[in-house]
């Protein structure tokens, strides 16, 4: 009895340290670590307060539209719109606001925007057995079209008498320095992470994308959590919309464009698998964080910027390589 | 007395007649193996019993009471737990989260309920231990041979006080060693008290565990005798046609 008391415990503890290891979300963070010491050695200008600033900002729109992206590749799905529901939803709130209407009202049919599209998305998909990937590229194009003609393919830049507080929102730094978009994006990290592995919510989410031929048959409401996730995730892009337009202080109907595979190579960087039943909120942010700091070194190195893709997609394979290599010795 | 009697069900899809005139009864802490042929209807029986069809004529009485299922969830709820063919597992998830599937435990109140990890693993592993698998509760299913997995999808029948519990094949694909595991659950269930349906092509599992035979051919139960009245020989005669019926 003792032996197999022991033995269970020597299990778990090697399996707690083993299973650090072999998250390829730790490898990235260790690949983030590195490269930011090695560019503070090498650079004079990446260590600087006002870099540091930057890159924490830029990286975060990425990061909380990918913990939404997270949720529904965990599901076994992808959500391709997420560029263009960013950009109608900024939208909504800009012309909402340019009218003369106040800023919750703003925030409100912004926020209702995206719940609709992720709605409409999720129902599709959910209940009519489309595929995720046609549905969402079908909204690629109409939510961009829509945005374009809410706009008149127009920039505004006014937002009527709420106007600084949209900007303070987006802009500004209202906790010890840190930019605001950076502080929107550790609470609603927080809030994935909690959803993820102390919900019933989370539990069935990782079910759907394990098995969800299973998760029907135990009683699993498939249908109900597939609809939630799209609309989460269409939810996370407007709020990242949301904040972008405070930040940018003015929106154009191209922003956001070609965001979504950023978005998606964030979350797979991260260690969420496309076949479904892995991924981590960690993972979203860390993924999303080693993009913003291969793009902005390559700035700093002076290396040319068309190079920016390459390693972009170098890190995406890299990523996913360190996940087979693991595979295959698991299989031996 | 009888758990669950079926009186003269049939069903039919369309033309297609699955399942004539069957009436059978199964009682407490009794395994009854069920054997046909392909199409010979033991699964659309079982699915009768499991809620996922309903009867197109004939009556189920569970304990004495009528039985009318709309959906497997029910089924569940009035103590007849399904293992299926494919074991319906997610390999993503740990033994415990697969054996808690979609009957969670959590703490807290209200719209404050969190998961109940703790619980959960702690009852899962009590669960195996009490089948005697060296199934561990915290790990991956995806890591598990198949003996473990049957004892993961076997202990979520045994989460809630089952009273009938059906397996579809469960020793279609495993090796020999994990066969001999398998039927050990099986007999633990029996000795607990619960009626076990043990559908299955495998003549010496059945002849092994099972305490009476049925044999469907063609929509019909054309045997039903215990085991210590029959042979091999004769349910192979049965199943495939060469004896008409006993």
């Amino acid at each position: 009895m003792a032996i197999t008391l022991d033995r269970a415990i020597e299990h778990k503890q090697r399996g707690w340290v083993a299973s650090i290891l072999g998250s390829q979300t730790f490898w990235v963070l260790v690949a983030v670590i590195l490269a930011c010491i090695f560019l503070s050695v090498t650079t004079d200008s990446f260590a600087t307060p006002k870099n540091l600033y930057n890159i924490t900002r830029n990286f975060t729109f990425v990061a909380i539209i990918a913990l939404g992206m997270t949720l529904v590749i965990i599901t076994g799905g992808i959500d391709l719109s997420v560029g263009s529901v960013l950009c109608l939803c900024s939208m909504v709130l800009a012309v909402v606001m340019n009218a003369g209407y106040s800023i919750e009202v703003g925030i409100a049919a912004s926020i209702g925007t995206a719940l609709v599209i992720g709605a409409f998305n999720g129902a599709m998909i959910a209940y009519l057995g489309f595929p995720p990937f046609v549905i969402t590229l079908g909204m690629l194009s109409i939510a961009r079209s829509l945005a374009m003609v809410a706009s008149n393919n127009t920039v505004v830049f006014q937002f009527g008498p709420d106007h600084d507080t949209l900007l303070a929102i987006g802009g500004g730094a209202w906790f010890f320095g840190i930019a605001n978009p950076v502080l929107y994006m550790i609470v609603l990290a927080l809030l994935t992470g909690f959803v993820l592995r102390w919900t019933r919510f989370g539990r069935y989410v990782f079910a759907i994308g394990g098995n969800e031929h299973a998760a029907t048959l135990t009683g699993v409401p498939v249908r109900r959590i597939k609809l939630a996730v799209y609309m989460i995730s269409a939810l996370a892009a407007g709020i990242a919309g949301i904040i972008q337009t405070g930040w940018l202080g003015a929106v154009t109907t191209n922003i956001g464009a070609g965001m979504e595979l950023q978005v998606i190579a964030a979350a797979v960087i991260g260690g969420a698998n496309l076949a479904g039943g892995v991924g981590t909120a960690s993972g979203a942010l860390i993924g999303a964080a080693l993009i913003e700091v291969i793009r902005n070194s390559l700035g700093l190195l002076g290396i040319n910027a068309f190079w920016q893709g390459t390693f972009i997609g170098g890190a995406i394979v890299f990523a996913v390589l360190f996940d087979r290599i693991r595979n295959f010795r698991q299989s031996e | 007395m009888a758990v669950l009697e079926l009186a003269n069900i049939s069903k039919h899809f369309g033309a297609i007649q699955a399942v004539s005139d069957v009436s059978l009864s199964l009682h407490a802490g009794e395994v009854v193996g069920l054997m046909g042929d392909n199409g010979a209807g033991k699964s659309t029986l079982v699915k009768m019993i499991a809620g996922n069809f309903r009867p197109s004529h004939g009556t189920i009485r569970l304990d004495g009471a009528d039985l009318v299922l709309h959906r497997p969830v029910e089924a569940r709820q009035h103590g007849i737990e399904i293992v299926y063919q494919d074991l319906a597992l997610c390999d993503n998830l740990t033994a415990a989260a697969n054996v808690f599937l979609g009957r969670e435990l959590r703490r807290g109140v209200g719209p404050l309920r969190v998961l109940d990890h703790k619980s959960m693993y702690r009852r899962a592993g009590e669960i195996f231990k009490e089948l005697k698998s060296e199934t561990r509760a915290r790990d991956l299913v995806k890591q598990m041979s198949g003996g473990q997995r049957q004892a993961v999808a076997i202990a979520r029948t045994m989460l809630s006080r089952a009273k009938i519990v059906l397996m579809d094949e469960p020793t279609a694909a495993i090796s020999v060693r994990q066969v001999a595991e398998v039927l050990n659950l099986i007999r633990h269930l029996r000795d607990s008290g619960i009626a076990v349906v043990l559908i299955s092509h495998r003549m010496p599992d059945v002849f092994d565990v099972a305490d009476r035979v049925i044999v469907m051919r063609r929509g019909r139960k054309v045997a039903d005798k215990p085991i210590a009245a029959t042979s091999p020989e004769e349910v192979t005669g049965l199943i495939t046609g060469a004896i008409e019926q006993v």
